[in-house]
């Protein structure tokens, strides 16, 4: 059987989804900490809350969800053949991520600037819970922003396999994959923008 | 290769979701802006919760692959639950 690559999809996504729920207990892990200390200092983390900017928190929803149909209708556009189609979809999705990362920017700049910061001198004479609630938000929306800037390398990798049809029709599991792991990105900002964002009351 | 035939789902289908997630957003939003009490919460993780769910069978094609998949997912996510109800369990009665 020589010259045969032996493809296995269903190994290579179920490969795939086993680091997804590594990911998804890792984010748990933080969401077990917002949530004992929400139940700790829920006075608290309403007053640090509300100094978080719903139309950042918003905004990034809203790139974010809209990232997420770009890769899936990118899969749909390859198979069916449309490889221009895929690409500019996928290219969208870069956008959508460095758009998402230059709110971030923005966003972290100003609380900064503020004085609101691990360790800063201010976070200290805040209330515990208002310290906690920060500490954490920054933890949390920084390993997710990592994801999105390794979600968009992963992404823009993909794109140079499909330009030199590594990847096509015929054998498109790495672009599969690599939107599982974008998906996961939407999914953690998904509960992580009503935690941070939302908590008014 | 019964993989071949493994199921395409169409830009339509993806479009109806992704305006679904854009609605249950706003909602999120606007429920959040009222003071319903410990409800807040519970309401906005539960539309969390619903988008998640959306995400993981439509954009991620859980719903297309086989029980394999399906019951991994499960476990991982009792897991969790697992990991959260005990350590709550810790946390409120202390």
């Amino acid at each position: 059987m020589s010259g045969h690559v032996h493809k296995d999809y269903t190994g290579a996504k179920f490969g795939m989804w086993l680091f997804l729920f590594t990911e998804i207990l890792l984010f748990g892990g933080l969401f077990i900490l917002y949530s004992v200390y929400l139940a700790r200092y829920p006075q608290e983390f309403i007053s640090a809350g509300k100094e978080l900017n719903v139309w950042f928190g918003g905004g990034n929803t809203l790139v974010l969800l809209t990232s997420s149909l770009f890769v899936a209708v990118s899969i749909t556009a390859l198979r069916r053949g449309s490889k221009r189609l895929c690409l500019g979809l996928l290219g969208g999705t870069i956008v959508c991520a460095v758009i998402f990362m230059v709110n971030k920017y923005f966003e972290w700049s100003a609380k900064i600037d503020h004085g609101i910061y691990p360790g800063s001198a201010h976070l200290k004479e805040m209330l515990p819970g208002e310290m906690v609630f920060f500490n954490i938000y920054y933890l949390t929306t920084g390993l997710h922003g990592i994801h999105v800037v390794i979600g968009a390398l992963i992404l823009a990798w993909t794109m140079v396999l499909i330009i030199n049809d590594k990847v096509n029709a015929n054998d498109w599991v790495i672009l599969e994959n690599a939107g599982l792991y974008w998906h996961l990105v939407d999914l953690i900002w998904i509960f992580i923008f009503p935690l941070y964002y939302l908590i008014l009351h | 290769m019964s993989e071949e035939h493994a199921h395409i789902v169409s830009y339509k289908t993806f479009l109806i979701i992704w305006v679904a997630l854009l609605i249950l957003t706003g909602i999120t939003i606007a429920v959040a802006q009222y003071n319903l009490g410990a409800l807040n919460i519970w309401v906005a993780l539960g539309i969390a919760t619903l988008k998640a769910g959306l995400v993981v069978a439509v954009f991620m094609h859980m719903q297309y692959e086989n029980r394999l998949f399906k019951l991994s997912l499960l476990s991982a996510l009792t897991i969790l639950a697992i990991f959260i109800g005990f350590t709550f369990f810790d946390v409120l009665y202390r």
